[in-house]
């Protein structure tokens, strides 16, 4: 309905009400508030007011220009808060190539120490392609190039002699379906500190996987039946089982790429709370397509478009006064 | 961030929720308004009639504002706004609440001009009355003019109105003691007067509040108690 569709109506409302002004506003009195279907009524409760003043105050509502304000050109920069003095992680002037196609332009940013950071943006905007760079996921693309400097605390991610193995024990990360090994969760836990030698003797081991269930948040829903195959568990549980496993391997970063669109409400509800904890030891960068999960969790939220960072700031703030226009039509529902 | 548009969203119901409380806050607005000249003139005419009609149409507005705050919840509950619609959604459940003061206000007015129309005694006061009536009707129609366009410029300017407004309070509280003490068989009467400008004086603060609303939801800055 655009303002010009009511205005017609409602004046003519008005005309005709105008005489019998006070009668009808006793009448309107007692209109029930169903938003759609009271509106007629509402609006002969102020006949004289609205042929007084309100027709030269009808609503002159700028127009938003979807053309206009959706544009980005090759000088865009992104606004806002890219950058931290407590950094964890610094990526600069990165760019990504699948084959011929760019699909990260120069981007540049940090994630703070002990941070949430959430990146949000419509399908096919890079996030995802991004946060896979940060533990080298995407060497196992064929075709994929990365170009520009990520570091973590000053030492460079892509310097050749790095052994990857070691870096994503470093930086873990947790996918959008949950995949646990087909084994027991005890050995989905366990694996990976024994593989990296992080447990002396069976104890140790033990201690890691308990604490890693414990921090997960799921240890006293399966501490009866560790021995148990993994893949048995409820989605949400799974969900939380490859936490569980991500962080035995005591990771300084971990990296989540929509983590719960898998999961229903309540086990979603679980692994927010879950984030929320995990930050107090954990420095995390978390890909959503839930703006409210962003809302939610995160620390600071990142704007992707179309492979550019368009904007990053504190979570309160891009949910309440976004700097960037798109950030603004994104999070409000226009496109995406 | 220079626009400001409810409009073009993916979901077309929401840009006519966002629409439908903002149109019926300005058909509020507009009630407020007309309220409020009538509460006036019935003082300074010694009005009754149209005061008993001031009285009874301030129903109407209360119902308004409970009709508009629910579509805000609704609003609130189904859609979850962010950003602008955020503000616009909150703005408006505040506006409703300052619309209705100074509704309460306006009806406050016509009791007063009740009781002075029964007393007919002289006119002091109604100078007064009618000067500072005429300055915050003019406020308000400023704020609800700057709401209708978002104009965050024009209610800026409406913003200063108010300091006006408290200034001629004063004045017209100095006048209104020397009229007291000049003559105190005048005292009863004058009181009324007196609760007249008070009520005027605390809608030009409603006022007021409209147009920090106004900033807010286009600035997304809150300007009050600066």
């Amino acid at each position: 309905m655009s303002p010009a569709d009511t205005a017609k109506p409602a004046k003519a409302a008005s005309k005709a009400a105008s005489k019998s002004a006070p009668k009808k506003v006793a009448k309107a009195k007692t209109a029930v508030p169903k938003v759609k279907k009271t509106e007629p009524k509402v609006k002969k409760t102020e006949p004289k007011a609205k042929k007084a003043v309100a027709k030269t105050r009808k609503a002159v509502a700028p127009q938003f220009k979807a053309g206009q304000s959706l544009d980005i050109d090759d000088q865009q920069i992104t606004v806002g808060k890219s950058f931290s003095d407590n950094a964890k992680m610094t990526m600069r002037n990165i760019d990504v190539y699948y084959g011929d196609k760019q699909a990260i332009h120069d981007v540049s940013i940090d994630i703070a120490k002990n941070e949430v950071m959430a990146m949000i943006g419509p399908s096919g905007c890079g996030k995802s392609t991004f946060l896979r760079t940060l533990n080298r996921m995407n060497d196992t693309v064929e075709g994929c190039r990365v170009e520009g400097d990520i570091c973590m605390d000053g030492e460079n991610l892509y310097a050749p002699k790095l052994d990857v193995v070691e870096l994503r024990a470093r930086v873990g990360m947790v996918f959008q379906k949950p995949n646990p090994f087909p084994k027991s969760i005890y050995e989905n836990v366990a694996y990976g500190p024994k593989i990296h030698g992080l447990a002396d003797s069976r104890v140790d081991l033990d201690e890691i996987v308990e604490n890693s269930l414990r921090k997960a948040s799921l240890w006293e829903e399966v501490k009866e039946r560790l021995h148990q195959p993994g893949t048995g568990l409820s989605g949400g549980q799974q969900q939380r089982l490859c936490i569980a496993r991500a962080i035995a391997v005591s990771p300084e970063v971990i990296l989540m790429d929509e983590p719960c669109s898998a999961l229903d409400p309540i086990a979603t509800a679980k692994i927010e709370e879950l984030i929320e904890e995990l930050s107090e030891n954990f420095t995390i960068a978390i890909v959503t397509h839930s703006m409210q999960q962003a809302a939610r969790v995160s620390h600071r939220t990142a704007y992707f478009h179309l492979g550019k960072l368009i904007e990053v700031n504190p979570t309160e703030q891009v949910f309440t006064m976004p700097e960037h226009q798109l950030t603004e039509a994104y999070i409000t529902g226009r496109f995406g | 961030m220079a626009k400001m548009s409810f409009e073009n969203h993916i979901m077309k119901q929401f840009d006519e929720e966002l629409e439908e409380i903002r149109t019926r806050l300005m058909e509020m607005g507009g009630k407020v308004e007309q309220q409020l000249q009538n509460a006036v003139k019935a003082v300074t005419d010694a009005d009754s009639k149209l005061a008993e009609e001031v009285i009874s149409g301030d129903q109407s507005i209360d119902s308004m504002e409970v009709d508009i705050d629910e579509a805000c919840i609704l609003i609130i509950a189904r859609r979850q706004p962010a950003a602008s619609d955020l503000r616009l959604v909150m703005m408006v459940t505040k506006a409703v609440n300052d619309l209705e003061r100074i509704g309460d206000e306006a009806k406050k007015i016509a009791n007063h001009a009740v009781i002075l129309a029964e007393q007919s005694g002289s006119a002091e006061g109604y100078t007064e009355v009618r000067h500072m009536g005429a300055s915050v009707t003019r406020m308000l129609a400023n704020a609800l003019d700057a709401f209708a366009r978002f104009d965050v410029d024009a209610a800026m300017r409406t913003l200063e109105e108010d300091k006006q407004i408290d200034l001629e309070y004063k004045t017209a509280l100095r006048e209104l003691v020397t009229y007291m003490m000049e003559d105190p068989r005048s005292i009863s009467r004058v009181i009324n007067v007196l609760w007249v400008i008070r009520s005027l004086e605390r809608i030009g603060d409603h006022a007021k509040n409209l147009c920090e609303q106004i900033v807010f939801v286009v600035k997304g800055k809150d300007i009050r108690h600066q």
